[in-house]
């Protein structure tokens, strides 16, 4: 956090004392403008070339670099003699930016050129008009050769004098964004040229002034984080400055203001997640939900202030047409393409240590949140040895220090347990050393504390133990062959959950049925007559660990609803209807099957190869039709939308499957 | 090279509670957040310390929010040009209107043409930019020159100064260095040119740096008087 705002509330308070002794050093935030009768005057003239020495016949002008400066170093030293005419005149060509003729514009670049060379005659009270009329120009406006000269001036004039630098800065990160009315021709081929010319040379700018001004960067930060538009800002104003400071962060001063960068990023994505409610994504019809609910359990939910008490089924049509989703939805997927940038020059590992930070002073902290976490998720994907592993031990350590406070801890399992179970680029050893250190610690806790079921005492072990039977739905198949994990794993953990905290009691019903039934179906369990399997039904403490947060009902990596992201993430990602329980290992599989199951991830990245979208969500209606007729009375049957997943585990309402 | 100075330094650094798990850290980051940054009661930029913490118990402020002061001895390196100093800096660029140069490696500076003697010329020859003086052949300043000016002002909110080149004892220390004897103007005290001496082609900041023993020591009221005007660290 200490590196994110570079300015401590000391420094602040010395600077402006600072300030207040000594006499007033003419810096004005606001220039003012230029006399408007004067520039009438001149639109009135037509525009008067300024009196450049001998003009020839055939308007050919010949002149030196040298001349050209040193006429306007005059004009611009008469001023404090009073005679404000060519002075006028410069800062006239300045003003008329807009519908320019060829040559008109061939003087505004002359223009810039000369004052270039003539900064060190710019004075900060005297030519404040012409100051202000370079500060508001825009490089949007105009082509590549004025823009070069606009962007030489700038680097002369914040190189020359400490009290033009942010000024120069603060004008470059204007130019982040284009003004108004271009916005609508970004997507455009020319507003793609025109984009890709301004923005290499504001990035080129910095670079320069940085060479000559070393702590320019400091500088720099603090007003790129002060310039970021907030989200009620047009959306392509912030995508495009989010662009930009990814830029910076790829960048040559990369380094120096890198990690900065990102972090605000993903502060932004989080503020951005947070304003999507948990009730702009839930269903209205209740009675569609996975769960068929009681009816105290409904006046549970009304009563409550949290709206998304109980598990309902999330929709992505629900949050089609909500802007603040489909603005989260682009940044996101500019901070994937970010990410892939990255990797491809070798730069992930140092990102992601950044990413890891962020996401622990960020994301881990920020309540539920929706979207964001995907960033790392993707980080993770495309690193799974290095950045994969990395955030589920980071995760783990987090989990079972006892200095961390109790709502970090139980946010880092359920982050770890979704992960563990939705990464499918995660090897099935690495998985199992993860489930093995959380059985571990389960085992440890189980022998250090010898109460009775109280879901308040003991929330983080029975978060715990929710985290491993979760994992152990989606992964108990692949890992029942294995005849060490059996003593390894399955033994410790089986006296965790014949302990007298009871976690079979406390935990997510819906979670601790399926669990049982896999376990059942694979035999993994030594079964005594004490322990009873079947017929668990909810009692009053269950869902009860979770608190207010209701952090038990918190799996943060299910399917992204986000329509862009979710075609990044979908190759990566494991959905429930890939996973094969133990239990269907009875039913006549077959080849068929399986080939599906490949073919799917195959038939994903196909479809990621430019294809409309709509018509992918077409293929998606088709894709998740499953293949066997008999699952439909299974554990979660009748989906229609791959948006399944088993935080909506459905108790299954057919006898015929238990 | 002048500005560069050592301090003996009692400092009093206010903690917030939360960093109590890890006092050390949290004085080293703030310590850390002043450095490149220009200090009022030290009067000049801190460029390193090294910091001794005098005692493991920390007297609590009262109230809303108890900050324990934490009692610091630091030796601080300190940089404060003054006009009239004689400074060295690195030639980054040089057209005809400026010589922009770096001193230290993070305070940038800059020559305007109109504090350039007249004996030194601007020169354009096959694309290279240089300032050759007309009366020595070998006094030579290009990008990449170590020069020595005088510091004609101090921007302490960007660290940016501004020199002029028109004293006879300024330019390129290469040159300056092996004709003493020309400069005839000032009058340096021995140990001064013994030290730039010493110096002779070194453009390693470290090595500038580590030369100057020059001691100021600064009394503990005044620094914790002026330490507890701030605002506490985070």
């Amino acid at each position: 956090m200490d590196n994110y705002f570079p300015f401590k509330i000391g420094d602040l308070h010395f600077h402006t004392s600072r300030r207040r002794q000594t006499p007033p050093v003419p810096v004005p935030v606001q220039l003012s403008h230029p006399n408007p009768v004067q520039i009438k005057q001149g639109k009135r003239m037509g525009l008067e070339l300024p009196k450049y020495p001998e003009i020839e016949e055939d308007n050919v002008l010949n002149f030196t670099d040298s001349e050209l400066v040193s006429h306007v170093k005059n004009a611009l030293t008469s001023v404090l003699s009073g005679d404000h005419n060519s002075y006028n005149q410069l800062v006239g060509v300045m003003h008329h930016s807009k519908h320019l003729a060829p040559d008109e514009v061939a003087l505004l670049e002359t223009t810039l050129k000369a004052l270039a060379g003539a900064v060190s005659s710019i004075d900060i009270t005297h030519h404040d008009s012409l100051l202000s009329a370079i500060f508001t120009m825009s490089m949007w406006n105009y082509g590549p050769h004025v823009a070069d000269a606009l962007a030489e001036l700038i680097v002369s004039l914040a190189i020359s004098n400490g009290k033009y630098l942010d000024l120069c800065l603060r004008m470059l990160v204007s130019n982040f964004t284009p003004p108004p009315y271009f916005l609508d021709k970004l997507k455009l081929p020319r507003g793609l040229e025109r984009k890709g010319q301004v923005l290499c040379r504001v990035h080129a700018a910095f670079k320069k002034i940085a060479d000559y001004v070393p702590l320019a960067p400091l500088r720099l930060l603090t007003i790129v984080l002060q310039g970021m538009p907030t989200i009620y800002h047009k959306d392509r104003a912030i995508v495009i400055y989010v662009e930009n400071m990814l830029k910076l962060e790829s960048g040559e001063i990369g380094e120096l203001v890198g990690s900065t960068m990102l972090m605000a990023v993903v502060d932004r994505l989080i503020e951005l997640d947070v304003e999507i409610g948990w009730d702009a994504i839930l269903q209205d019809d209740f009675s569609k939900g996975i769960f068929e609910m009681e009816l105290e359990d409904m006046d549970d939910i009304e009563e409550s202030a949290e709206p998304d008490v109980g598990e309902f089924r999330l929709s992505r049509k629900s949050l089609a047409g909500n802007s603040i989703a489909e603005l989260l939805d682009n940044l996101l997927v500019l901070t994937f393409e970010h990410l892939e940038s990255c990797e491809r020059e070798g730069r992930l590992a140092k990102v992601f240590e950044t990413l890891l930070q962020s996401f622990q002073i960020t994301v881990l902290s920020a309540y539920k949140s929706k979207f964001a976490q995907f960033v790392i998720f993707y980080a993770c994907a495309l690193d799974p040895e290095n950045c994969g592993m990395r955030f589920a031990t980071v995760l783990v350590e987090l989990f079972v220090q006892y200095s961390q406070p109790q709502p970090t801890r139980m946010s880092a399992v359920a982050y770890l347990a979704s992960y563990l179970s939705r990464a499918k680029f995660l090897s099935a050893s690495f998985i199992c050393s993860m489930l093995k250190r959380l059985v571990d610690w389960c085992l440890e806790y189980c022998e250090t504390h010898n109460g009775d079921v109280n879901p308040n005492a003991h929330r983080v072990f029975y978060s715990g133990c929710q985290a491993i039977m979760y994992v152990l739905c989606f992964r108990m198949k692949a890992f029942v062959n294995v005849p060490r994990l059996k003593l390894q794993l399955i033994m410790p953990l089986e006296q965790v959950l014949k302990h007298k905290l009871n976690p079979l009691k406390v935990c997510l019903p819906s979670v601790v049925e399926e669990f049982l039934r896999q376990a059942k179906a694979a035999s993994l369990f030594t079964v005594s007559e004490t322990f009873i399997f079947d017929g668990l039904l909810e009692s009053e403490l269950s869902r009860a660990f979770g608190g207010l947060e209701r952090l038990d009902t918190f799996f943060p990596f299910d399917p992204c609803l986000l329509k862009r992201c979710d075609s990044f993430i979908r190759p990566m990602f494991v959905f429930w209807s890939m996973v094969k329980p133990t239990y269907d290992d009875d039913e006549d599989d077959g080849s068929s099957d399986d080939e599906l199951v490949q073919d799917l991830p195959n038939e994903n990245e196909e479809m990621m190869n430019g294809i409309d979208m709509d018509e992918f969500d077409c293929l998606l209606q088709k894709m998740s039709i499953t293949p066997k007729s008999t699952s439909s009375h299974k554990f979660g049957g009748r989906f229609q939308e791959q948006a399944r997943m088993p935080s909506r585990i459905r108790p299954s309402t057919s006898p015929e499957s238990l | 090279m002048e500005g560069l100075s050592v301090a003996d330094a009692n400092l009093v650094v206010y903690l917030h509670p939360s960093k109590s798990r890890n006092v050390s850290q949290a004085i080293l980051r703030e310590l850390g957040s002043w450095l490149f940054k220009f200090n009022e009661t030290f009067d000049g930029v801190l460029l390193a310390y090294d910091v001794n913490i005098l005692d493991k118990k920390a007297e609590i402020l009262s109230g809303v929010h108890p900050y324990f002061a934490a009692k610091l001895k630091a030796n601080l390196l300190l940089f404060s040009p003054k006009p009239d100093m004689l400074i060295e800096g690195k030639v980054m660029k040089l057209c005809q209107e400026s010589i922009h140069v770096i001193v230290l490696g993070f305070s940038s500076a800059i020559v305007t043409a109109e504090n350039i003697r007249g004996e030194l010329k601007y020169k354009n020859k096959d694309r290279e930019e240089l300032f050759a003086s007309k009366s020595h052949k070998r006094h030579v300043i290009k990008v990449g020159t170590v020069i020595r000016f005088l510091v004609k002002s101090f921007d302490d909110e960007i660290l940016h100064i501004t020199g002029s080149l028109i004293p006879a004892h300024t330019g390129s220390i290469r040159w300056l260095d092996r004709n003493l004897e020309e400069i005839s103007e000032f009058d340096r005290s021995a140990t001064k040119s013994r030290d730039r001496e010493s110096l002779g082609d070194k453009t390693n900041d470290d090595d500038i740096a580590s030369n100057y023993q020059l001691y100021k020591e600064i009394s503990c009221s005044q620094l914790v008087g002026n330490v507890a005007t701030e605002s506490p660290c985070r």
